[in-house]
């Protein structure tokens, strides 16, 4: 049955699939070392024992998602060989070095700090532990950093040459790592990870208010999460905002498919809201479209001109309805968080912030967002650039491995499998976790032993203690 | 073309130095998850997980940089390779999945606890045995047509591959073993102390039969070993295993527990030595050289800066971890 498939479809099947997997969790670790940080520097500054129970019962939380980060993003760095050997040795000598670069500076750090920051508070003291967690957070940062400069490298490469083998050889280091999408791409993720983050925190914070308002870390994590979630969220609109004309400059077809877009606009072009893209007839159907918006959108003038997939060449065309239906949703949860952060700037105005029953039902509704959103957004790209694995340059039919349906279809039935049991199993943990509510006391991950029951206390504030707990 | 040389040679023993820190530091990871089904007892199994649930992550980050580094210093070799080595490596990475989440899962669950500990064991055995095979699939040597791996889906599978693969199921386990005795105290050590000297015996005979197997599998390899000058070179890696394996058997003997581990350490480096000098300078053996492999040169240099200027940092922040979670682990006294 399997010799029948397409090897290169199943191939992408099985990078879409580790991948979706695998970028759930760096977007919700990335986002949660930080928190990490500042609640452990709001604890070492104010000496309030709010602020450790809430370190301590994150960090459990993130040893899981942490640890579901490593094991699935490993199979990543081998993917690259095993079913894309021809762009791996096309782009071996652009895509490598930033990659090795990834372990380096980020990965080695994160692995290295991670076992202080989540035994070794009473080994090490408060100081050099904080010094540990901060470490572990900038390394999450710096990972960003390189992944998305190779990823938007493939997306808009320069710096480049070829040479007589047909490989990809750099010109100039510079233009390679800080390539035209780059800047954009990186605040894009890392903001999209903070608010993520922030919706989670705010998500279980909600919870367990709606249980009981008084309780003291709920409020805490509820009241940040959604400042959080206020301040960046007009952020992020901007700054999507910024990549999509960026996008536009850049990989203009991508934007077509965004928009939905076959046909050219010579005087303004309409945005359309729903629709129904229909790719083999190049044209979308049912469309409820806002005349002229889009050129107002992406040219910022009502009646400029906009070019439509009309002008590409069809086999250069990137598969319209999904392009279009993911970016919609990434939107349309955008300006969800949005209005999450908005409602909670009025209650919290009002003084109802620990109070008001139905913005905790939004925020426990917008828990998940985030993450579909990350998704969305994503997919959005990563579909949007098709038919090229590197833009222009290298055609994804053209990337692949030698490969053989029946080898790359078992070991796409074997990554369901497995990823599904592990992470189903991972998520449950994380979710019984966050249903208990962080309590005084709180122990971290070596927190099974009576004799961690004492706590530790900073030595600049150890005086408050507890007085606010 | 001096310098182009000089820096693929320098490339091929960072990516061997990157190899054998990891086999190092998840060989003793790995080696101990396969003798959980051994200690049944829960407080066994809490010690030894916490002896290593603090440095597993950055251990197995040596992996990345292995595979990461060959892509990126040897991108042929790795566009070869992985093809080549498709199952194995597929299951590898599956293997480490299980063993991976099992250090954090164990600890959330009182009923699938067992599950977990089995799958911890499971995960470390099929990783080490597909490292293993895919070693032993490399030394065989593949087929290679242009850029391109041109062989079959099964060409891994033989019996000199199962035979390294079980080699390496036995060296983990030592190297497990005398972890267990450098960390562990009480019962626990002296059991590890009893499975040292089987495992000791078996390792001795899986690198007695890798060695005798090796020669047979090209007359490269053979001419390596037994020609003039090689042998002058080669022959002082028996002899030195020979030494290296009388002080195993006097530390082991008189229970001198922070001996054994870093003696089998040298084992392994010893191990490795031969297979370097086997494969040297093939990095996919009997088809492609390092040099016909090598990235071009800024690429090498570039990365070059980066790992003159950081592995110094690592090595120094990894052991500063390992100094932070010294000593013996004691039941009811461990990290988690």
């Amino acid at each position: 049955m399997l010799s029948n498939l397409d090897p290169i479809v199943l191939a992408r099947a099985q990078f879409a699939f580790t991948m979706s997997f695998h970028i759930v969790f760096p977007a919700f670790s990335i986002g949660l070392a930080s928190y990490l940080a500042v609640l452990e520097a709001l604890w070492l500054w104010t000496g309030r024992e709010v602020f450790i129970n809430l370190f301590h019962y994150w960090l459990k939380i993130f040893a899981i998602a942490f640890g579901m980060g490593v094991v699935s993003g490993i199979v990543m760095s081998y993917q690259f060989g095993t079913n894309w050997s021809v762009f791996a040795d096309k782009t071996g000598p652009v895509i490598g070095p930033l990659m090795a670069y990834e372990v380096l500076t980020a990965f080695f750090l994160e692995a290295g700090f991670l076992g202080v920051m989540l035994f070794g508070l009473e080994r090490v003291g408060p100081r050099l532990h904080f010094f540990a967690t901060l470490m572990v957070a900038i390394g999450t940062l710096i990972s960003a950093f390189w992944i998305l400069s190779a990823n938007s490298w493939m997306q808009t490469p320069t710096g480049y040459a070829v040479n007589a083998d047909g490989q990809f050889v750099v010109d100039d280091w510079f233009k390679v790592i800080f390539n035209p999408s780059f800047p954009y791409r990186l605040v894009h993720m890392v903001l999209a990870a903070y608010l993520t983050t922030s919706l989670v925190v705010g998500a279980v914070g909600a919870y367990h208010l709606l249980r009981d308002p008084h309780l003291p870390g709920p409020r805490v994590m509820f009241s940040m999460a959604m400042w959080m979630a206020a301040l960046v969220a007009p952020i992020q609109i901007l700054a999507g905002d910024q990549h999509g004309l960026n996008t536009l400059e850049h990989q203009p077809a991508k934007v077509m498919a965004m928009e939905g877009h076959y046909q050219s606009h010579k005087d303004g072009a309409p945005l359309i809201l729903f629709g129904l893209p229909d790719q083999a007839a190049g044209r979308v159907d049912y469309a409820i479209q806002i005349p002229k918006l889009s050129s107002l959108i992406l040219k910022h003038s009502l009646d400029a001109p906009l070019a439509g997939l009309d002008t590409v060449p069809r086999e250069n065309w990137p598969p319209v309805p999904i392009t279009f239906w993911s970016f919609r949703i990434m939107i349309a949860l955008g300006f969800l968080i949005f209005g999450l952060g908005l409602f909670s700037l009025w209650t919290r105005w009002r003084g109802t912030l620990f109070d008001s029953r139905p913005l905790h039902i939004f925020a426990l509704t917008m828990g998940p967002a985030g993450f579909i959103a990350v998704l969305a957004g994503w997919i959005t790209t990563e579909t949007g650039r098709q038919p090229f694995t590197v833009y222009g340059l290298l055609r994804t039919a053209d990337a692949a491995s030698p490969l053989a349906a029946p080898a790359v279809g078992s070991s796409l039935l074997a990554f369901v499998i497995v990823y599904f049991i592990v992470f189903a199993a991972g998520a449950i943990y994380i979710l019984r976790l966050m249903a208990a509510s962080p309590h005084h006391g709180e122990q971290g991950p070596s927190g099974d032993m009576p004799s961690r029951a004492a706590g530790i206390t900073p030595a600049s504030g150890a005086a408050g203690q507890g007085a606010l707990s | 073309m001096i310098a182009a040389i000089d820096l693929a040679t320098v490339w091929a023993f960072i990516i061997a130095f990157a190899v054998f820190v990891y086999v190092v530091m998840d060989g003793f990871d790995l080696g101990l998850g396969m003798l959980f089904p051994l200690f049944p007892a829960k407080a066994d199994r809490d010690v030894m997980m916490n002896s290593v649930a603090p440095v597993w992550d950055g251990n197995e980050t040596w992996l990345v940089l292995g595979g990461g580094g060959l892509m990126a210093a040897f991108p042929l070799a790795y566009a070869v390779l992985m093809p080549a080595l498709y199952t194995p490596v597929i299951a590898m990475l599956i293997g480490l999945v299980f063993r991976g989440v099992a250090f954090e899962f164990r600890w959330r669950t009182t009923a699938a606890r067992n599950r977990w500990d089995i799958a911890f064991a499971l995960g470390s055995l099929l990783a080490t045995l597909a490292q293993g095979v895919a070693l032993g699939a490399i030394l065989q040597g593949v087929q290679v047509e242009g850029r391109h791996y041109a062989g079959g889906w099964w060409d891994w599978l033989t019996p000199f591959s199962l035979l390294t693969g079980v080699a390496l199921v036995v060296g983990y386990s030592l190297l497990g073993a005398t972890w267990l005795i450098l960390k562990t105290e009480g019962a626990l050590r002296d059991k590890a102390y009893r499975l040292s000297w089987v495992l000791l015996f078996a390792m001795l005979a899986a690198i007695a039969l890798v060695s005798i197997a090796t020669p047979f599998l090209s007359i490269q390899y053979a001419q390596r070993w037994f020609a003039w000058p090689n042998v002058a070179l080669a022959a002082p890696v028996p002899i030195a295993v020979a030494a290296v394996t009388a002080l195993l058997m006097r530390s082991l003997g008189q229970k001198q527990d922070s001996r054994p581990f870093f003696l089998v350490l040298a084992l392994f480096a010893l191990s490795y030595a031969g297979l370097g000098i086997s494969m040297y300078p093939f990095i996919v053996p009997q088809s492609i050289t390092i040099w016909q492999a090598a990235a071009p040169q800024n690429s090498q240099i570039f990365m070059l800066v980066g790992v003159a200027g950081l592995v110094p940092l690592i090595l120094g922040y990894t052991g500063w971890a390992y100094w932070v979670f010294r000593g013996k682990v004691r039941a009811g006294s461990g990290y988690h």
